[in-house]
């Protein structure tokens, strides 16, 4: 009986405490589960509260222990599975460097526009690129880019929000 | 520092003492001076001083199984942590509360690789239900309060509270009283109303049920045992219990079918494999009780109760789950069962009755008596019989003598057994047995133990003659680490790499090095006499039992093989050689 693998964005809101993320990390590592990618920032400076968005893949069962997982912690406030519960935004902002000459510069600006990334930094053999949009948009701006000189790549990682006037 | 101020050590002890607690466990080191200094001063907590830090977790252990309440233990910095380890994720595996607390270097060296420091709350992270650094005395009383609650609330669990050398010599004024509630962690205890109806309907309608029964049923309180008892008299239904369920239903009712799993019952495990209707309460389907989980009770629908979400489809998907604490439930089903004035189908459960009885028929647990070998099996039939009257706790070690334990042994009430049951903690029953006699001085404390797991904690001898414990260790000596030996009978070619112990103590006279009294038995005829002895002496009394060197624990579901698929002796061999994918289970 094999069940399908999916990915799942899941917001986890914590108390910003010491050592919360390592909680989170750990859970994940020390249980075998994946973290495609990971973001965390506070949200809440008044009541100091963080949150981490996950990206992880699972059957549904393993999803399933996933939340409960994470919900059990102590310092855990709500946990939200996005792509379980419904529409919701998915954004990703990363700093692409392109390093290039000639027409090659001329392409990368070309394909910026197309993308709506915008040139944050600029030298004579190189653009510095700002990118924000779902991760498919990301990784196609991304391949678009590597024949043209791209040398490196900083991404922030997925951030999400359900769509509609409730919060999480 | 004014009149109203406390110092951080001072404000540990009054928490503790808020807390209700009167005994603690543990072992002095540098970083926890002054919370020493400061117990020697009062005498509202005892403390005894075990010989080795992890001792003093599995004593505090024994101490919350058998009371209920959590169990507190103190340890200095690094080794004195590090040594906590085993016992905090024995704790964690078994969902027994305790709290630690550790010492650590003065908050400026933190991170410095100063003397006996090691990173603590990283380090138990893993293995506690949750852990704390206090930073600040400020949070002091508050953290430690909470640790308490954290402990004891929910799934129970370890906690550690890690505590830096300057904050116990900081002044603060105590103000914070004991809180019960929490931001964030608040365990929900009652089941869904449509759940509970629905467990009802499923109850009334089934045709071939089991109880199947856990820790769980342990943990929520002695309310819950007479709950699930009354539950399962009111239906007739067969009831199993886990190994950690051991004693939340009368081990000797016509209705208690054995123990499940591994090793055990025959009937048990078939009932499990034919059953239409599976009620799980406060167990958590480990690896050890399902066998093969393809195979694992293909035809029944499985109502689970658990007051933890993670429990709840882990291994195997329940059709029922209902998230909450295992009495409260329990109490919600019986109202509703009698609000509806709702009936069993008797007639179907009666026939059920007749097939579990034949496999009862089988006598699983019968063995080849000897006259000149001592049966570990009969050793223990006659420890039974002989204390069966009195008010006993059991505590055991891991391995062959813990399964046998777990059959022969028939436990009539809750926290009687502790046993390690999740981490399979070798070493665990002395120590254990030192805290249940602690909780229960006039108690008969027993530790059944394996002449090898005996030696991993035999340090702990020295406290239980300190404090004038007079735990009693029943040793069934066969000079191999047997489950060990078994596996490598069974797997590997009777090739026994490493398991037989050939330079064993003498545990007579290891006992009377101790101060303690040491007794042997050689033969069959021997075993009345040496248990009569033993429990006619007041004092901690070591018992070397010789039993059958080769004996082996029967039933037994090979790894990787299901429920029907037991062996029931040594002349029983596997219908399929036990495959790569179950020898890795082992």
């Amino acid at each position: 009986m094999e069940e399908e693998v999916n990915k799942h964005t899941i917001s986890v809101l914590v108390d910003n405490e010491t050592g919360v993320l390592a909680r989170v990390i750990g859970l994940f590592s020390g249980r075998g589960y994946n973290i495609e990618s990971l973001t965390v920032a506070e949200v809440d400076k008044r009541n100091s509260v963080s949150r981490i968005t996950v990206v992880t893949s699972g059957t549904p069962m393993i999803i399933e222990q996933i939340k409960a997982q994470l919900s059990r912690l102590v310092p855990v406030h709500k946990v939200s599975d996005h792509t379980g519960e419904g529409p919701h935004v998915e954004r990703e902002l990363a700093l692409i460097k392109v390093a290039c000459s000639g027409e090659k510069r001329v392409e990368s600006l070309r394909i910026a526009d197309i993308f709506r990334a915008r040139v944050v930094d600029s030298t004579n053999r190189s653009f510095v690129f700002e990118i924000t949009g779902a991760t498919e948009k990301l990784e196609a701006v991304i391949k678009l880019m590597m024949p043209l000189g791209l040398v490196e790549v900083s991404r922030t990682g997925v951030v999400a929000i359900a769509r509609g006037e409730k919060p999480i | 520092m004014d009149d109203a101020q406390l110092t951080g050590s001072e404000i540990v002890l009054k928490v503790l003492v808020d807390q209700g607690v009167d005994v603690i466990f543990g072992y002095p080191g540098g970083a926890v001076l002054p919370i020493y200094d400061a117990l020697y001063q009062q005498v509202a907590i005892r403390h005894i001083l075990v010989r080795q830090e992890g001792g003093a977790v599995h004593a505090a252990e024994g101490y919350a199984r058998s009371t209920g309440k959590v169990g507190v233990v103190l340890v200095t910095s690094g080794p004195g942590a590090t040594n906590a380890v085993t016992g905090l994720t024995d704790a964690l595996m078994d969902s027994i509360p305790v709290v630690c607390l550790t010492g650590q270097v003065p908050t400026h060296l933190i991170g410095n690789d100063a003397f006996q420091e090691a990173d603590t709350t990283g380090i138990t992270r893993p293995c506690t239900k949750h852990n704390y650094l206090v930073k600040s005395i400020d949070d002091l009383a508050r953290v430690l309060h909470e640790a308490f609650y954290v402990a004891s609330s929910g799934r129970p669990g370890p906690v550690v509270v890690d505590l830096p050398k300057d904050i116990l010599q900081a002044g603060a004024v105590y103000t914070t009283s004991r809180q019960t509630k929490h931001k964030t962690y608040r365990p929900k205890l009652k089941g869904e109303p449509d759940q509970i109806e629905k467990a009802v309907r499923l109850i009334a309608g089934a045709k071939r049920p089991i109880f199947y029964t856990g820790g769980g049923v342990i943990n929520s309180g002695p309310a819950a045992s007479r709950l699930l008892t009354q539950l399962v008299r009111m239906t007739g239904f067969p009831c199993t219990n886990t190994l950690m369920g051991l004693g939340g239903f009368p081990g000797t009712d016509p209705q208690f079918i054995g123990m499940v799993g591994m090793h055990g019952t025959y009937e048990a495990n078939l009932a499990m494999y034919h059953c239409d209707v599976m009620i799980a309460v406060g167990a958590r389907f480990d690896d050890r009780v399902t066998g093969k989980l393809s195979e694992f009770s293909p035809g029944s629908k499985k109502i689970q109760i658990d007051i933890d979400p993670t429990s709840i489809n882990k291994n195997v998907m329940v059709d029922l789950p209902i998230i909450g604490d295992v009495g409260t439930v329990l109490r919600q089903i019986i109202k509703r069962w009698k609000e509806g004035e709702c009936r069993t189908d008797e007639k179907a459960v009666g026939k059920w009755w007749k097939r579990i009885r034949a496999w009862q028929g089988r006598d699983c647990l019968a063995y080849e008596m000897s006259d000149t070998i001592i049966k570990p099996q009969f050793a223990l039939q006659r420890l039974y019989e002989l204390t069966k009257k009195r008010d006993v706790y059991i505590t055991t070690e891991v391995g062959q003598h813990q399964m046998w334990a777990a059959q022969f042994y028939k436990l009539e009430k809750p926290k009687r057994f502790m046993t390690s049951g999740g981490l399979g903690t070798m070493g665990y029953g002395l120590p254990a047995a030192i805290g249940v006699q602690i909780a229960h001085p006039d108690a008969l404390v027993i530790d059944i133990a394996g002449e090898a797991s005996i030696l991993m904690n035999i340090q702990e001898m020295s406290t239980a003659c300190q404090y004038r414990l007079p735990v009693k260790i029943f040793i069934l000596n066969n000079q191999y680490m047997g489950m060990v030996r078994q596996w490598q009978e069974l797997l590997y070619g009777g090739r026994y790499a490493e398991t037989y112990t050939a330079a064993l103590p003498d545990f007579v006279k290891l006992a009377e090095s101790f101060y303690a009294v040491g007794l042997r038995a050689e033969k069959p005829d021997e075993v009345d006499g040496v248990i009569s002895e033993m429990l006619a002496t007041d004092r901690p009394v070591i018992v070397d039992v010789v039993v059958d060197q080769m004996e082996n624990c029967f039933p037994m579901i090979p790894s990787g093989a299901a429920h029907n698929e037991m062996l029931l002796g040594p002349d029983d061999k596997a219908k399929t050689p036990v495959s790569e994918e179950g020898m890795v289970l082992v």
